[in-house]
């Protein structure tokens, strides 16, 4: 650090920064206007009649229908339930392309980057067309005589969960992947040629080693699907609805900004509880891995 | 990683046909689609009992569609051209900045991508609707560049923190202006990067649906509304020929950006 004696160079250390400050304002300004804004609009909106006058009728209104406590059921659901999933199955996945060379984890990747770059609505069409009565699976299904009659798999909870797994799946599995990659491979040697088994170093080495990776795409799942809406919408077929999809039918459908707006806030807090449960989690995490380490 | 363990074939076998697996679940849904749409038939069936290109000649025939495609070029265009130099811009600022003043611009800048893509739409509703801009350009615009300032900040970012800032004050020192420096340093030293901050914005502005859903209406639907509207009414192949030229389009992308990591 310079010490800047000359007063006309501290102002012109002074301006310079003031310039600097100024290149963010461009994007700072559309971020406020259209992100930031729009979301001190809702809680607005929220507290006010279609007359346009103040109110806590809608939040009365929202609160007391069973359809939001539901919705807000569904959404912890889907949630939670694509998270175990993508956990259960992306990190098995993780394990296996760490485990090999770079050159081919890099050219199995593409399986996975592609997928990730592909629309939504791609996927959707692609799910829609497997999963319905007269679909490909249920096709295989009741030809090898697995099943006698084709299954319910889309229009509905698991159709919906299984398009949200598909989503999120790549989003989870970069974060864990990379961690699994700076796993020191001397440590894994070194266990093994200590005498621990596979499942051992699975156990107590890869593990809590990539657990902070596991976390960060926990994190991302959990972000990500507490607003999901496309893949509800058109894999639930109605049937299945999540506050996103009760947001817009209150919008569109019934024309009620307030209630709509107050199902939004209920969003937010949802998030907002998820958030203070994750740090809590990482805070204990934290303390347990000091606990074993001196243990 | 696991080659000390080279007498647990057993283990090795399992774990690799389950990932093999779950690389068949994430692929499966693209691939279904591509036979689909060269099929001769009103129905999904798969595989297709005659070939045809009928599904293609419906979307390249169809007025609606093709305004629907004009739309989401242009959306994605001029998202592209206000998103990447803002974001280049915020990034410099932010870069130069350092502390905690960096880190504040940068968390106000990553609002958008953490925020549901539900309640960026009808806050958006709400703001647009109190200007009567509900169903213009303009109006999905403003949504798509929002949600593309974060992406391109993203890859700016680290970019520029390998950029030498050395080499703008010998500039400025010989008497470079701020634009000039910019432009003729700092820009053709990014070039990459910014070519990836640009695909990326792109393919952020044209797969965006939610806002679409929202703020856009009749001339100005982008293909991702058509296309939820459509998946919701009634599915026939048309939507399959479509996600084929986009699946097309995204393996081209792909392979750009994996290739030039390689290289």
């Amino acid at each position: 650090m310079t010490v800047i004696a000359d007063p006309s160079l501290a102002a012109d250390a002074r301006r310079e920064r003031r310039f600097f400050l100024s290149l963010s304002l461009p994007a700072l300004f559309i971020v406020g206007l259209a992100a930031i804004l729009p979301i001190l609009w809702i809680i607005r909106q929220s507290f006010l009649t279609t007359g346009g006058e103040y109110t806590v009728s809608n939040y009365q209104k929202v609160l007391s229908s069973g359809l939001t406590w539901s919705a807000l059921v569904t959404t912890l659901e889907l949630s939670l339930g694509t998270l175990v999933a993508c956990i259960l199955l992306g990190t098995p996945l993780a394990l296996a392309l760490a485990s090999v060379r770079p050159r081919m984890a890099n050219m199995l990747m593409v399986f996975v980057m592609l997928p990730l770059w592909t629309s939504i609505l791609v996927r959707t069409y692609g799910w829609l067309v497997l999963l319905r009565r007269d679909g490909l699976i249920n096709a295989a299904l009741t030809g090898s005589g697995l099943t006698a009659e084709p299954l319910p798999l889309v229009y509905n909870f698991t159709g919906t969960l299984i398009g949200m797994v598909h989503y999120m799946l790549p989003l989870f599995l970069l974060p864990v992947y990379a961690a699994m990659r700076d796993i020191d491979a001397n440590l894994i040697r070194a266990a093994a040629s200590m005498g621990a088994t596979l499942r051992q170093v699975v156990r107590t080495v890869i593990l809590p080693l990539s657990a902070g990776g596991i976390f960060s795409g926990s994190i991302i799942v959990l972000i990500y699907t507490i607003g999901f809406f496309i893949t509800p919408a058109v894999l639930g077929g109605g049937k299945v609805n999540p506050l996103s999809t009760r947001i817009e039918r209150t919008l569109s459908t019934f024309q009620d900004w307030g209630s709509a707006s107050v199902l939004g806030i209920l969003l937010l807090v949802v998030m907002a509880l998820i958030g203070v449960m994750l740090l809590a989690a990482r805070r204990l995490v934290a303390m347990s891995t000091v606990k074993a380490s001196h243990a | 990683m696991l080659e000390a363990y080279p007498q647990n074939r057993l283990a090795r076998l399992l774990l690799w046909s389950f990932a093999a697996l779950v690389l068949a679940f994430l692929m499966l849904p693209t691939l279904v689609v591509v036979p689909i749409s060269f099929s001769a038939s009103n129905l999904l069936e798969f595989p297709p009992h005659a070939y045809s290109l009928r599904w293609y000649e419906n979307f390249f025939g169809s007025p609606t569609w093709m305004a629907a495609l004009r739309t989401s070029l242009i959306l994605g265009t001029l998202t592209v051209l206000i998103a990447v130099p803002f974001a280049l811009l915020a990034c410099i600022s932010m870069n130069r900045l350092g502390g905690k003043t960096a880190t504040a611009i940068q968390s106000v800048l990553l609002t958008p991508s953490i925020t549901p893509g539900i309640l960026l739409a009808i806050g958006l509703f709400f703001v647009l609707a109190a200007q009567h801009l509900v169903g213009t350009l303009f109006g999905v615009l403003v949504g798509h560049v929002v949600l593309a300032i974060p992406v391109a900040c993203i890859v700016l970012l680290p970019a520029l923190a390998r950029f030498d800032w050395n080499q703008v004050q010998a500039a400025r020192s010989l008497g470079a202006g701020w634009a000039r420096a910019i432009g003729g340093i700092i820009v053709p030293q990014l070039q990459i990067s910014l070519m990836s901050a640009t695909l990326m914005t792109f393919l952020t502005s044209l797969d965006e649906s939610v806002i679409s859903i929202f703020i856009a209406s009749g001339r100005n639907s982008t293909m991702p509304k058509l296309m939820f509207l459509s998946l919701r009414d009634q599915i026939d192949p048309t939507i399959a020929a479509i996600s084929t030229l986009w699946t097309a389009i995204v393996v081209v992308v792909v392979l750009i950006v994996t290739l030039r990591r390689k290289s």
